[in-house]
This record gives structure tokens, sequence and C-alpha cells, in this order.
């Protein structure tokens, strides 16, 4: 009897195995595989294309006494904290704070304006955030009408350019999340403790923002690891430069691999990139579990 | 449980019918050969899908049963490179005749990826008539032949003649040494104030065109050089490379080349040659044999104006010693799949590509240098456009980059140089001594020799 269960209770798992599979082939896969690569000087082209070698952690030992790669880690780090965990996040909770209170023209307006920026797709945002920066762009042009002279915007500020056309891609998504979020507070506990007198800082702070924690937590790690990993938006405003000051870890590993050939050196780039992500969402799977004590 | 098992079966067929597709192309009848060609295309050059085109054409005529799939690569030279490569990494993938940059050929050699061609070109009387310069660029580093060059380019100085002219230089213009171009590029400037006197490329943005068309063009106009053929080695520490980065620093600082700003944007060339030269705005640039294909009717800046307006000039070598000029050469090749499945079929259809006639419609529909003897004395040929002579003539001072596998992290380094000295970052002193370092911890100190 028991083994038949058994059997029975493994034939129910069959049904998703193709899928376990697929999975595993397409997401699985490349992951192991970059990981792999990062241990050999795989290239693209020269000696080492077809039969490369393992080579330990030459690559990473390279990392160390790269000068760009220290440079590059802290931009990234940058840019997640400033246009995701910064901008993205606040920047949607309070919009979508806003709409609860706004009448309902002004709030659908305010959505619809912020999604369209969230709906483009991320080859063309980036050409209109270039658009919209680059010296000739419509930002020069506006302070110019305004009896401004801007700046060249994408040079001077390479950074800041990224992570406003980051943030304003991006903040969407947080809105969303949020606005979902704060419907699900209840009316009821915010009432009481307006009858005891708590301020609407007060109530935002030890009632809404406790009860919506699971909903920060879990849109801090997608916000965070959707933005370690843009590339389009940086390689179409500055391709990293100039000087390397917009180089995150995404466009060093693609320089590295691809303009290079030097497959194995970006490997080991982008490992550390899947190393930092885990390092985010570690903190962030605490945050969520704090929910439970 | 419905709904999830239904998508499942969705998406296992979707699966079986990806790999029923997937594998169909791999059974061909005996006779049903295909020979799949990978070339570049882009919306301001399309000589070389016309030319495929018509090789096509005549090849399935020639040949019945052989069906010739063309897929061009929609994509700029690093961008066509980079799906090239990847292409080529794998034998399933891997096309059977391509379009090969001459600078990719020795890396790509050692990569197993290119098919000797020495014995078809035995038997190909063609090759005869092949200039001996351009069949060195298909040669990899055992000395064996292993891409055909479809033509050549030269690079000079292109200059504005009115605007020459506005600041009192006499035309034709040639300067003997670097100081004369900076003296008529601060005469110019005086002159005209809006105007850029004299552009030269720098920094990453413009890729091999920095090194191309600026760079070298300093560097192998000093007593030093890039690279010791010799020894194979790359060499640091040399003077000329300090006075090359020092002679752009002077351009920039002051105010002779385009703001720094606009060097590191990769469209500036698009301005270069679709504003700045026929608006009379630049004075002169350092640019390629190639640039009538721009202008000419049917380019992708046309400008009728182009052949009066317009000259060329060799560019100096620093205190004018010989050979009293410098150019430098690149092009591009087709080269042959090392694991092509119809090798002899495969080397037909380059043939028929390059055959007299399709070589003459290509080299004059791209602005390119004739490397074939029969091609170059065609008069449509010395008609193309008004400068073929001009920069022909630049041959005969021209150099190659020394292509190996290590040659794109060296142009890189040097990109790098560039761009700190012109945003002022660094000095020329401190961005060749940055220089030396990256040299050595890229390639190892083995590589390097310290002049």
């Amino acid at each position: 009897m028991g083994a038949r269960k058994s059997v029975r209770q493994q034939l129910r798992l069959l049904p998703v195995v193709p899928s376990v599979l697929l999975l595993l082939l397409f997401l699985a896969a490349p992951v192991v595989w970059s990981f792999h690569a990062s241990f050999t000087n795989a290239a693209l082209t020269g000696q080492n294309a077809r039969n490369p070698a393992w080579t330990g952690v030459d690559n990473y030992a390279r990392l160390l006494t790269d000068s760009a790669f220290p440079a590059s880690v802290v931009l990234t780090v940058v840019f997640v904290v400033a246009s995701a965990i910064v901008g993205q996040n606040l920047l949607g909770l309070l919009i979508a704070g806003l709409m609860t209170r706004a009448r309902k023209p002004v709030s659908a307006v305010v959505g619809t304006v912020v999604v369209a920026a969230w709906v483009l797709p991320e080859i063309v945002a980036a050409f209109a955030a270039y658009a919209y920066f680059s010296k000739d762009g419509t930002l020069n042009q506006l302070l110019a009408g305004a009896g401004w002279a801007g700046a060249d915007w994408l040079y001077a500020f390479p950074m800041v350019a990224v992570v406003l056309a980051n943030i304003w891609r991006g903040t969407a998504f947080s809105m969303l999340v949020y606005r979902a979020a704060l419907a699900d507070v209840p009316q009821d506990i915010s009432e009481a403790a307006l009858m005891d007198g708590a301020s609407g800082r007060q109530r935002l702070v030890f009632i809404t923002l406790p009860l919506i924690r699971s909903s920060i937590a879990t849109n801090l790690m997608l916000v965070t690891l959707q933005t370690l990993a843009v590339f389009t938006l940086i390689w179409v405003m500055t391709a990293g430069g100039p000087s390397n000051t917009s180089t995150t870890l995404p466009v060093l590993a693609y320089q590295e691999a691809f303009k290079f050939g030097d497959i194995g050196y970006g490997t080991a780039i982008a490992s550390v990139l899947i190393v930092l992500g885990l390092v985010f969402g570690i903190a962030y799977v605490r945050l969520l579990k704090g929910d439970n004590r | 449980m419905h709904r999830p098992a239904k998508l499942l079966v969705a998406l296992l067929s979707a699966a079986v019918l990806l790999a029923t597709s997937a594998c169909s192309p791999e059974q061909p009848a005996a006779e049903n050969r295909t020979l799949k060609i990978v070339y570049q295309k882009t919306d301001s050059f399309t000589a070389l899908d016309t030319l495929f085109k018509d090789a096509k054409k005549d090849f399935e005529a020639a040949n019945q049963g052989t069906t010739v799939e063309l897929q061009p690569i929609e994509a700029n030279d690093d961008d066509y490179g980079t799906k090239l490569a990847l292409a080529l990494r794998s034998a399933e993938t891997a096309p059977d005749v391509f379009y090969e940059d001459t600078f990719k050929v020795r890396s790509d050699v050692d990569a197993g990826y290119l098919l000797k061609l020495d014995s078809y070109l035995e038997k190909w009387d063609d090759w005869k008539i092949y200039n001996e310069a351009a069949k060195a660029a298909g040669t990899g580093d055992d000395g064996g032949i292993y891409a055909v060059p479809l033509g050549t380019d030269t690079r000079g100085i292109w200059y504005n003649k009115k605007v020459l002219q506005k600041a009192g230089i006499a035309v034709p213009w040639q300067p003997r040494t670097w100081d004369e171009i900076l003296d008529a590029a601060r005469k110019m400037k005086a002159a005209d104030p809006s105007v850029i006197p004299f552009n030269m490329y720098a920094g990453k943005a413009s890729g091999e065109g920095t090194v191309m068309q600026s760079f070298y063009e300093l560097l192998y106009g000093t007593d030093s050089e890039l690279y010791d053929q010799q020894e194979k080695k790359w060499v640091v520490g040399s003077q000329g490379f300090t006075d090359s980065l020092a002679f752009l620093k002077t351009l920039y600082d002051e105010k002779l080349a385009v703001t720094p700003a606009e060097a590191l944007d990769a469209n500036v060339w698009k301005k270069v040659f679709g504003e700045w030269l026929p608006q009379g705005k630049m004075g002169a640039v350092v640019e390629g044999s190639y640039s009538p294909s721009f202008w000419q009717k049917g380019g992708s800046y046309e400008w009728a104006g182009y052949g009066e307006d317009m000259g060329v000039a060799k560019f100096p070598t620093q205190h004018g010693q010989e050979p009293g000029g410098v150019s430098m050469s690149g092009g591009w090749t087709l080269a042959v799949g090392a694991d092509s499945k119809n090798p002899d079929q495969a080397f037909q259809f380059l043939a028929t590509a390059l055959n007299k006639k399709n070589s003459l419609a290509f080299t004059v529909a791209s602005s390119q240098i004739a490397v074939r003897s029969d091609v170059a004395a065609e008069p449509d040929y010395l008609a193309a456009n008004p400068f073929v002579k001009d920069v022909s003539e630049l041959v005969s001072v021209t150099h190659y980059r020394p292509a190996t596998a290590d040659y794109p992290r060296i142009s890189a380094a040097v990109q790098v140089a560039t761009e700190a000295v012109i945003t002022g970052k660094f000095s020329p002193q401190e961005a060749a001594e940055q220089y030396d370092k990256t040299i050595r911890d890229q390639v190892g100190d083995a590589k390097v020799l310290q002049k």
C-alpha cells in the first residue's frame, strides 16, 4: 500500500517535470554556464575561442587589480540606491499616497502619465531620454526658452542623467505596487488612530508603513534586481562614458566580453553582479521575515 | 489543476514545433546544397548587399541545385563584428562565406574560424592581378592566405577650400609638419571664430575611428612605433606616443577641433560629413578615402559641390621627416568558414562575388581603392569621384594595423588615453604612463618592449 501511494505521489509530479526542465534549461543553465565560463579563458576570437582552458580564479584575481572594476561597483551601487531604492521606491510611494487622496480625474491623468514611461520598450525609452538630455535636446531647449543656458548633461553629469532617466522609466512599477498595497490598508485602524489623536505623520509611520511592510520589501527586491540589470538605458544614453564615469557592472561586462572578446573575464564580472543581487536579495528577505515576529 | 495542465500542453507543443522547424534545414537533399552568406548592411551602406544579390543571381544560374542564402546583419562595425564572432563560435551557425574586417583576420585565423585558401587561390587566375600589399591583409600568422580583399582604403586630410581661402591660406594646401597644421588652424580660427578649423577624432566613442583617423596618423609620423614587428612586442614609453597626445591636447585646448563633449558622441562623424564640411563650418578633418561615398549621388549626405569645394592633402610627419606623409589602411575581405560543408562551392561563390564586373561595381559604389589591377585601370573607376587619384597615391605612405589577437585591447587603451587628454583628466605624460601600465597589465610584460 505504502509503496503504491508513493508511486502515485511521484506520478502526480509528472506533469510538472517538463516545465521544471524548461526552467532549468532556460534559466538555470545560462547562469551555470556563465559561472563556468568565468573560470576559463573563453574568448570571442583568438586561440582560446574554440578550446578555452580552465584558468581557475585568474579572472577574479584580475578583477582585484583592474582599476575600472571597483569604480564600476561603486557606480552600480550608486545607481541602484539613487534610482531604485530612493528614486523609484520613494517617488512611487509618494505618488501612490497622493493618488489615494486626489480626485479621480487627477489621479487617472497622473497614473496614465507615469505608466506611459513604463510601457515604452526599453530601447524607445532610452532614445527618448537621450533626446531629452542631449546637448541640443528637449531639456536644453526648454531651458533656453526660459533664458538659461543648459549644460551638456550626458557629458557633464552622466550619472545624474541616467539616474533621472531610470527613475522616470521605473517609478510606475512602484506606484502600482503601492497603490494596491495602500488600498488594502483597512480604514478602521487608521480611523481608530485618528480618534486617539495621532497626527498624519504618526499614522503613516506607525500604522500604514508597518502594514504595507511586506509590499515594501517585495517592491524593493524587484526594483533593485531590475535596476541592477539595466543595460540598454545606459548604453544608449552614455555608453558608459565619458571616461567610464557611468560604466556600471552590466556595461563593463558587455565591454569586456564583446568589445574585447574576453568572455571569461566578462562572465566573471557578470558573476559578481549576480552576487551583488544576492546580497540585496538576502537583505530584503530578512526584512520580509521580520513580518512574522 | 486544469489550466496549468493546458498551459503546459501548449508550451510543450510550442517547444516541439520549434524543435522541428529548427531541424528541418539540417537535412538537405544531396543536390540541394545551401550556402549561407553573412555580411553587413546599413542604411548608408548597401553596396555590399547589391554585390551579393548580383553574385547570387550569377552563381545560382551557373550552379543548378545550389541555393545561396543571404543573411545581411544590420548593425554598425562593432556590433557586426560581435554578431559574426558569436555565429562563428559554433559550427552549426557558422556561415559558409562572410564579410570580414582585415584587422580581425589574424585573430580569427588563430581561433580556427577561417579556411586556408592557398590551394584554391593557386587555381584561380584572377588572384595574380591582386595588389601585393592588399594580399598581405588576408594573410595569417603562418603565411597562408585566409581571406580575399574586397578593396582597401587610405586616410588623409579632407579640407574645405573655401574655409581655407577665407583665412588666407593658399590652396591646394599641403602641410609639411605638425606645426604647419597648427598654424593654418589658428589662422582659420582667427578669420572666423565660429569655424571648427581642424578636427581629429579622440575618445572611446569613435572607436577605431579615433585610432585609424587620428592617433595613428600622428604616431606613425613620429620616430616611434606602436608595435615592433621584428620582436612582435608592443612598444611602451616612447616619446612619439606622448608627443602625439600632446598634439591632440593642443588641438582641443585651443578649440581648434570640436569640443570634447562633441568628440565623445559616437555620432560626431555624421555631423562632420552631413553638416560641418558641406556648410563650411569645418576647415579640415582627417578622414578616409571613402569620404566621397557619403557625398556622391545616392550617398547619405548628398552634396553636389563636394568635387569643387573639397581638397585632399597628405597627413604630414611630425617634423617633415621621410617619407613625408602618413596614411593608414584597413578594408574588408571575404572569407570562407572553416566548418563549411561545401568549401569548394563556397570558394566558387567567393570568386563569383569578386570577379571583375562585381568588384568594379562595388569599388565604385563604396568609394574603395581598387585591389585588382584590371579594376584599377577601368575608366569607370578612375572617374568614380574627383579624388580617386589623390587617395590612391596615399597607398605609398600607408600603414596597416598590427592586427594580432591583442589588438582590440591596445586600440581601446589608446582611445582611453586620447579621451583622458582631451577632457583634461590627465596630461599627455600621465596618460602615456597610464597607457603603458594598462598594456603591461593586459598583455603581460613578455609582450611589451620598453623604449
